[in-house]
């Protein structure tokens, strides 16, 4: 009698996982079409560090102060920058992140007086072996500026850069690289 | 020019070898086809049944992934293990895709589109369809490796254990419409769907009137059985014993590379085809529309136009039991190796023996209605 039973629920319970995954067939599709469709990063993803700049200048708030080299545990940043002339303060002209050391633990952005670095929310940095060793991030911050549509800030060119109009209200540049 | 060609193939002594040689074509290309595309089928069902959306890259949705799978497949180079029988294990793939070949010859897809009319249809689709066992035992026992020698063994319990319960359902099925001819049961299915095989057993409307009591009161149970010795008999999840990767790496496939596997891979899918086209015959009713006798005789009046009809009612049924084997296989886990067997012996072996039991009696009793 109890094999009958048994029998009798086991099949009406093979019945009700077949109900369940037809349900689940006939449902939308809940997977993201990776190159084809990306997901939006939350906003305090980490990724690699990248340059601020001010938003109505242009300008890179770096000074290149060293600060966050210093204040790196892994030596993973090299920095340099120029006084332009007129100017009052110095402005970074390289900025070289060594992304195989960096452990992203955020202390160069905590120690930065200036507000100059921030976390990148780039995830997709599939790339051919040892090309994060020397990430210009001068040259991603030029790419990131041109592509909000300004001009990107050249120190050794001072007299060329005022022309920037301040008037532009292009979005947050926080674009995908 | 063209038409005195036609004439000349369509007359008789040449008929005959002109009509083998266009079934024999039919019939791989059907079998290519369908072990292709089954294959994009299953891919596509297990994305579905997983909420996502399958092979999308090649092609329109992923419709050349089976050629360019093919493709890959041929490229390679065929290699029989070193010690190995070669005879044996280049045996085993040829003998595992030839009986769902030879088993499609006997299926009536259509009134009129059917290879040969075997008076024993039925028998010869069974024995031939018992050949695909001893592939894979020889296959898994010429491979020389003891996950492959474990997968033979286990082929042969499981298709034992399951081939009586299955032939057990076919022998009541018999009985009750008297032929082992499939045209012939198809033809004893005519009318509405109540007349199918599955229902016909229960309660049987065929003679007119109020009808009367059925051959075979467990029908749709019947069915069931054999649904289930079917997924068996093929290997197919929740049965798949043989292949179990998780615990033998491919089993029995597993030295194969190249289209050596690719032949296993398309026979399972063939034996799949054959054994639903063999659900379809015996219990839902074949190419019958299943919507009423007027319906059945208007289809046989429209000559070529009812025939193609007929075929697409054929392979619905036939599609349909497909999918539902792929539903399965994306819902169920793999049974572990007693309950397959307890399943078989306790359970489905003293049910077919007590509707045979059942069947014979009602055959035997005289009608009180």
């Amino acid at each position: 009698m109890n094999l009958v039973t048994e029998t009798f629920s086991g099949f009406l319970s093979l019945l009700t996982g077949l109900q369940i995954t037809i349900k689940e067939f006939f449902s939308p599709i809940i997977t993201t079409q990776y190159p084809h469709q990306t997901l939006t990063i939350a906003k305090k993803f980490r990724g690699h560090i990248e340059l601020k700049w001010n938003e109505e200048t242009g300008k890179p708030n770096c000074t290149s102060c060293n600060i966050c080299a210093k204040a790196c545990p892994s030596d993973c940043i090299v920095l340099d920058g120029i006084k332009p002339a007129g100017e009052k303060t110095k402005t970074v002209t390289s900025y070289h992140l060594n992304y195989t050391l960096c452990s992203l633990c955020s202390l160069c952005v905590e120690a930065c007086p200036f507000d100059a670095i921030q976390h990148s929310n780039r995830y997709n940095l599939a790339s051919v072996p040892n090309s994060w060793a020397d990430m210009d991030l001068v040259q991603r911050y030029k790419d990131q500026v041109t592509r909000v549509g300004k001009t990107p800030y050249d120190p050794y060119a001072p007299a060329a850069v005022p022309a920037v109009e301040p008037t532009a209200t292009a979005p947050a540049p926080t674009a995908q690289p | 020019m063209i038409e005195s060609i036609f004439k000349f193939l369509t007359t008789e002594p040449y008929w005959t070898l002109v009509r083998s040689l266009l079934y024999l074509g039919g019939i791989c290309g059907f079998v290519a086809a369908n072990a292709a595309y089954l294959v994009w089928v299953e891919r596509k069902g297990a994305g579905r049944f997983q909420r996502r959306p399958g092979p999308t890259e090649s092609g329109w949705a992923g419709l050349l992934q089976p050629p360019a799978d093919g493709i890959k497949l041929l490229a390679k180079q065929l290699m029989a293990p070193p010690g190995s029988d070669k005879i044996l294990f280049w045996a085993a793939p040829l003998m595992v895709i030839a009986p769902p070949l030879v088993c499609l010859a006997a299926i009536p897809f259509g009134d009129n589109v059917l290879a040969r009319d075997l008076n024993i249809g039925l028998l010869m689709v069974f024995s031939f369809g018992s050949i695909n066992v001893m592939a894979l035992m020889l296959g898994g026992w010429a491979s020389r490796n003891k996950y492959a020698i474990i997968s033979a063994a286990r082929v042969v319990s499981q298709n034992v254990a399951y081939e009586i319960p299955m032939l057990l359902v076919v022998i009541t099925i018999i009985m009750v419409t008297g032929t082992m001819n499939l045209q012939e049961i198809i033809l004893q299915q005519a009318g509405g769907f109540w007349n199918w095989n599955i229902l016909r057993g229960i309660w049987d409307f065929s003679g007119g009137g109020w009808g009367h009591i059925g051959g075979n009161l467990l029908a749709p149970v019947t069915f069931l059985i054999f649904y289930i010795c079917m997924l068996a008999e093929t290997n197919r999840a929740p049965f798949d014993m043989a292949e179990a990767e998780s615990e033998l790496v491919a089993g029995a496939f597993t030295e194969y590379g190249g289209m050596g596997f690719g032949v296993f891979f398309m026979a399972e899918y063939a034996n799949i085809v054959v054994g639903c086209a063999l659900a379809t015959i015996l219990f839902l009713g074949g190419w019958q529309s299943g919507l009423g006798s007027g319906f059945g005789t208007l289809l046989t009046s429209w000559g070529v136009i009812g025939t193609v009809i007929g075929v697409g009612f054929f392979f619905a049924k036939m599609y349909f039991l497909i999918f539902s084997v792929v539903w399965i296989r994306w819902t169920f886990p793999r049974t572990q190796f007693y309950g397959l067997l307890n399943l078989s012996w306790k359970i489905l072996i003293p049910i077919s023996l007590l509707t045979l039991l059942l069947t014979s009696v009602t055959l035997k009793l005289p009608r009180l209605f």
